[in-house]
């Protein structure tokens, strides 16, 4: 009986301070980084970071929370990218609204997908996803109202611009937008898998035949994750079309985001909150300097060099690098 | 009060008849063993009441509605709980995690829903494993997580597919003592069980089946008599 009462009064999840002023901590310093004069090729690399770590959170709700593995993900990125430019080119709306608007057309286009996909099994969803993510490049590059495959071209405002999200005098507002994003998705997602709907999607993911006697719809649940998490990569999009101001089909329907995402994913840690902002501090920065020194694309380099860190990860820590952090201060259940 | 009513119940896999015309009843509050030699059709029995297995014919009724090709999840929500022959815990999770997927079914509360956990799993006697991963569980252990987590969608009608089964022979009075205890706190139970020492003890009635077929229906003491169970059941295993 005592021992009942003892497990009743533990805390519901870590609240070691540790952990707490850890996270604290880090929010300071990266509120208060640029001011430390980054210039703007550490800002550009910071943006990036920010940028694919919600990218890749937006992947691991899909694969690591509820078990589909999507490789067309990059088409949500797409219609966020093309949602703000399309609208505001076209109609003058304000990107700050079609953010929005990018996410319910990707929730929607989830939903759409994901009724007739999620019936596959896994490596059928996968295949079918990635075939949907080339799709989508091949529909916009032949689809003359969105510019083909010219793409959109936003014109650029006078000066900065807030309620026209364009700033050209310094990167540093695009940074505090992207951080704010990170920092909003990645305590949603954080909530996510620490409330009902977190732990039935891990049921889904496990074993959906124990989740179904649970009364656990599990076709609904996948179709749930995969709207949520076409919902984060839209804005992503969107904030990256403002930040370029040029898109075309071959850069925001590009099937390296579908990979990337994956790669960032696994390389922290999948199923891991915390997994896919070790991944992208690692992996962008590993992305941008191959460019810098080789050269353009990064040549096929980084392509090579990705399939070798995704082969070590994959044979010597499947859990991510997010496994190297001690345990018991991650997660509480891994005490004993 | 009759809570479970199979009728004519019938479902053939290839030409193998694993569920052959089968019929019975479940009164409330009773305790019903179902028995058989390996291969009679037990399990698929639980699958065909459950959903998890289409049937060819025949209808299943719950409380007097018909349940008969609703999914799982559906049988499920209306109070219909169980455990699997070849266990399925969420192996990943600790047990504690295990047990409140199942008390979210009642409960939207995440502390609600873990202290109704934590009490379940006292229940089955295993709070001090709650912090453990399911992998790193015995197959007893396991069974009883299984059961913690059926219970705890507070089901009206909580199916067992031999809990017994595989476990250390040491752990077996305690998981009888459970299913008693389960008992009495309201639960229906259809448990099948191949050791009949046990089904002897706890149940009110038992469903023998062979090759797909009811052989026999009744009390403990009428099984114990009939012919047949006796030649194709108990007569290849000790009854005493
Ligand atoms: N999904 C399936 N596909 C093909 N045959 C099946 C399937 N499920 C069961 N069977 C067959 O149906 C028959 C009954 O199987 P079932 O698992 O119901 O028996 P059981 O009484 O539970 O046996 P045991 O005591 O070994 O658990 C067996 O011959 C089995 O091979
Ligand atoms: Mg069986």
């Amino acid at each position: 009986m005592d021992k009942l009462l003892i497990a009743k009064s533990e805390p519901l999840w870590n609240t070691d301070k540790r952990i707490i002023s850890l996270i604290s901590g880090l929010i300071v310093l990266l509120f208060a980084l640029p001011h430390f004069g980054l210039n703007s090729f550490y800002l550009h690399l910071m943006i990036m970071i920010f940028m694919h770590a919600v990218m890749a959170q937006s992947w691991n709700v899909i694969a690591g929370f509820s078990g589909q593995i999507s490789l067309g993900h990059g088409a949500f990125f797409g219609i966020g990218a093309y949602a703000t430019s399309f609208l505001y080119v076209q109609y003058g709306i304000s990107p700050w609204i079609s953010i929005f608007l990018g996410m319910i057309v990707s929730g929607v286009a989830a939903v759409l997908i994901g009724i007739p996909m999620l019936r596959l099994s896994g490596h059928y969803f996968a295949i079918a996803t990635l075939l949907i993510g080339i799709s989508f490049q091949v529909i916009f590059q032949r689809w003359e109202w969105v510019g083909a495959a010219s793409g959109v071209w936003v014109p650029m405002t006078s000066g900065d611009s807030l309620l026209a999200l364009q700033f050209h005098s310094s990167k540093m507002p695009y940074y505090y937008i992207f951080l704010v994003f990170f920092i909003i998705t990645f305590f949603l997602v954080w909530l996510l898998s620490r409330s009902k709907l977190g732990y039935r999607l891990r049921a889904v993911r496990d074993d959906p035949q124990a989740a179904l006697s649970l009364c656990i719809n599990v076709s609904n649940y996948k179709i749930i994750a995969y709207v949520i998490s076409a919902m984060i990569m839209a804005p992503m999009g969107s904030l990256f079309a403002q930040y370029i101001l040029i898109i075309d089909p071959d850069r925001v329907f590009n099937i390296e985001i579908s990979i990337i995402v994956l790669l960032i994913t696994v390389l922290g840690g999948i199923g891991n909150v915390w997994g896919p902002i070790v991944g992208a501090a690692i992996l962008i920065p590993i992305s941008e300097y191959s460019r810098i020194y080789l050269g353009g694309t990064g040549g096929a380099v980084d392509l090579i060099l990705y399939g070798l860190i995704l082969m070590l990860i994959c044979i010597f820590r499947p859990e991510g690098l997010i496994s190297f952090f001690p345990k018991n201060i991650l997660e509480r259940k891994k005490q004993r | 009060m009759k809570i479970l009513s199979v009728e004519n119940l019938s479902r053939s896999f290839g030409g193998i008849k694993a569920n052959n015309d089968i019929s019975f009843e479940v009164t409330e509050g009773t305790i019903l063993g179902v028995i058989g030699p390996n291969g009679a059709g037990k399990s698929t029995l639980f699958d065909l009441i459950t959903g998890y297995t289409k049937t060819d014919n025949g209808k299943v009724s719950f409380f007097n509605k018909d349940i008969s090709g609703l999914s799982p999840d559906k049988i499920s929500s209306l109070g219909i709980g169980r455990t699997f022959q070849k266990l399925k815990p969420f192996a990943d999770q600790t047990l504690l995690e295990n047990v409140m997927i199942g008390s979210f079914v009642k409960e939207d509360n995440i502390k609600k829903a873990r202290d109704k956990a934590l009490e379940i799993i006292d229940f089955v006697d295993l709070i001090e494993k709650r912090h453990h991963f399911a992998r790193e569980l015995s197959t007893g252990q396991r069974k009883r997580l299984e059961m913690a987590r059926a219970m705890a969608i507070e089901p009206k009608l909580l199916l067992m597919d031999e809990v017994t089964g595989g476990v250390d022979q040491k752990t077996i009075p305690g998981l009888v003592e459970l299913i008693k205890k389960l008992k009495k706190s309201g639960v229906t139970i259809i448990t099948i069980e191949h050791n009949i020492n046990i089904i002897m003890e706890i149940s009110d009635n038992i469903l023998a089946l062979d090759q797909g077929k009811r052989i026999a229906y009744g009390t403990p003491k009428e099984i114990q008599q009939n012919e047949e169970v006796i030649d194709s059941y108990l007569g290849t295993v000790d009854a005493t």
